[in-house]
């Protein structure tokens, strides 16, 4: 199945599907020496978003979590790609500039945890392989 | 996004490498958001200053912007990590001393102006209504849309700085008039008189309109303290980037249908939210920065008396000068109280030193339970005094 989106920083990437239903708030809600959302009962609290495709409706909270994700990708903590219903500044900026894949615009539902799911940003598209 | 002979030239690097790096944030975000144009800014305030927020990799960040990054607009900084000249009495390491005057140092070379505040209003930073800026912190960026009238988006720590490379920031959102206009009408039955009261109502509004655009109605009078803690405290517990306040905030808007009220159940109740029971072991007051009226009256109630408790008086450098300059520090300090200048009890690295923060403002509340684990008492400035001095 193939979505479409829209992009909104450049890249491609290839993995498994880490998808949230909350909005996830990087700085204090995600550790980046771990990878791990630290937020206090948040859907994905304890599990890590390395190497993810990480999949939720929307970034909150602080705009430092643009630093945050920034820090990730230096510490090789970062998602793989990010995909939001409706993006803001924080993850937008934090994307950009740490050159993660990301893309919005997307019928989130109809990606399950654990999908194998291709990004190819530059085209705004979402393909589940499964 | 249509740009310009001169943008066109920033994007393809004819600038330099900041220039170019900020101009893609920048067009990015544009386009992302359906912007028609950038347009320029007479003003910037940058947050992403703290080292503890930063890391290593944003140190980088900002060491390679300043390469050949120069500053084209007047730029002011957040708050850093500790105070910059007395760290070592707010028991702040060596090793986070040095990385901070790493990052510090950076801006400098880029030609901002380190002064290191939430309050860049005070300070200097001071452009005339209507004008468009870019603004980050979330307590500056509600007081200078809302009280000052400028027009300025809610920036993050990089895309300030790359509008302050440039001079530039995408028209979209709060640029625009059409999305400067309320959204719902709050109607205030409840008794304003203190900074906490105040605060406890940005608690209560933001936690029931979110970021929405309120036009508030029913306070008769605020003093420029009491909005900016107001400020602070909608922004945090509701994302407001904008209110319009009857009678007291410049900016026109339309009137909309919708309305709520907020009671003095609901103050009262955002006052008890905000109150454990437990002893108290830190006083910090200035969030944000202390004003010049409040250091003075701060000054005045301490004259003669002993604190027996850790106590932070939270400002920025150029006011503590001033301060300096009228003897108030002097005051301050005999009764055994601590400036902590350029930084504040929300982004010092403080988890662990203490249990219990006591303090005027329903923001720093927040974070000390939020990042620090904190237990907070919430109460006015002579109450504080009186607690300190106990």
């Amino acid at each position: 199945m193939i979505l479409q989106g829209r992009k909104v920083a450049k890249g491609n990437a290839v993995g498994k599907a880490l998808v949230s239903t909350d909005g996830i708030s990087f700085y204090g809600g995600v550790e980046p020496e771990t990878g791990k959302v630290v937020e206090k009962g948040h859907p994905l609290e304890g599990q890590s978003v390395t190497g993810k495709i990480l999949v939720f409706p929307a970034g909150k909270g602080s705009t430092v979590g643009s630093y945050t994700l920034y820090q990730m990708k230096k510490l090789g903590t970062a998602p793989a790609a990010i995909i939001n219903r409706e993006i803001e500044t924080i993850v937008a900026v934090g994307a950009i500039i740490s050159e993660i894949p990301c893309v919005d615009k997307i019928d989130i539902e109809k990606i399950k945890t654990g999908d194998r799911v291709r990004i190819d940003a530059d085209s705004g598209s979402v393909e589940i392989i499964k | 996004m249509e740009l310009t002979k001169e943008e066109k030239d920033m994007l393809a690097g004819k600038y330099g490498k900041a220039v170019k790096q900020s101009m893609e944030i920048l067009v990015s975000l544009g386009e992302i958001f359906g912007a028609k144009r950038l347009i320029d800014v007479s003003s910037v305030q940058i947050a992403g200053v703290s080292y503890h927020n930063l890391g290593d990799a944003g140190l980088e960040y900002l060491a390679d912007l300043a390469k050949d990054g120069k500053v084209r607009v007047l730029t002011t900084l957040n708050p850093a990590g500790m105070d910059l000249e007395n760290w070592k009495a707010l028991g702040i390491s060596e090793d986070f001393a040095e990385k901070q005057v790493k990052v510090i140092d950076a801006f400098k070379k880029m030609g901002v102006i380190t002064t290191c505040t939430c309050t860049p209003y005070f300070i200097g930073n001071v452009p005339h209504f209507g004008e468009h800026v870019a603004w980050s912190e979330s307590s500056a960026v509600a007081y200078a849309n809302s009280v000052m009238g400028l027009k300025t988006n809610r920036e993050g720590g990089p895309s300030a700085l790359a509008s302050a490379l440039t001079g530039k920031t995408p028209e979209f959102g709060l640029h625009l008039d059409e999305n400067r206009q309320a959204q719902v009408i709050v109607n205030v039955k409840a008794e304003m008189k203190t900074v906490p009261d105040f605060g406890a109502l940005g608690y209560a509004i933001g936690k029931r309109i979110g970021n929405k655009i309120p036009l508030i109605k029913g306070v008769k009078k605020a003093s420029v303290e009491q909005l900016k803690s107001f400020c602070a405290s909608v922004a945090t517990y509701g994302g407001t980037a904008l209110f319009h306040m009857e009678g007291i905030t410049p900016d026109k808007t339309t009137v909309p249908k919708e309305s709520i009220e907020i009671t003095q159940k609901d103050v009262d109740g955002a006052k008890k939210d905000l109150n454990d029971t437990d002893e108290v072991d830190l006083v910090a007051i200035g969030c944000p920065h202390l004003s010049l009226k409040e250091v003075e009256e701060v000054a005045k109630m301490l004259e003669g008396k002993k604190v027996r408790k850790e106590m932070w008086i939270c400002i920025a450098r150029p006011i503590k000068k001033i301060a300096d300059m009228m003897g108030y520090t002097k005051m301050i300090e005999d009764a055994g109280a601590k400036f902590a200048c350029d930084t504040c009890m929300a982004v010092a690295p403080l988890k662990g030193r203490f249990r219990c923060l006591a303090t005027d403002s329903a923001k720093a509340c927040f974070y000390g339970r939020g990042k620090n684990s904190f237990k907070t008492r919430f109460a006015t400035i002579p109450e504080l005094i009186r607690e300190a001095t106990r």
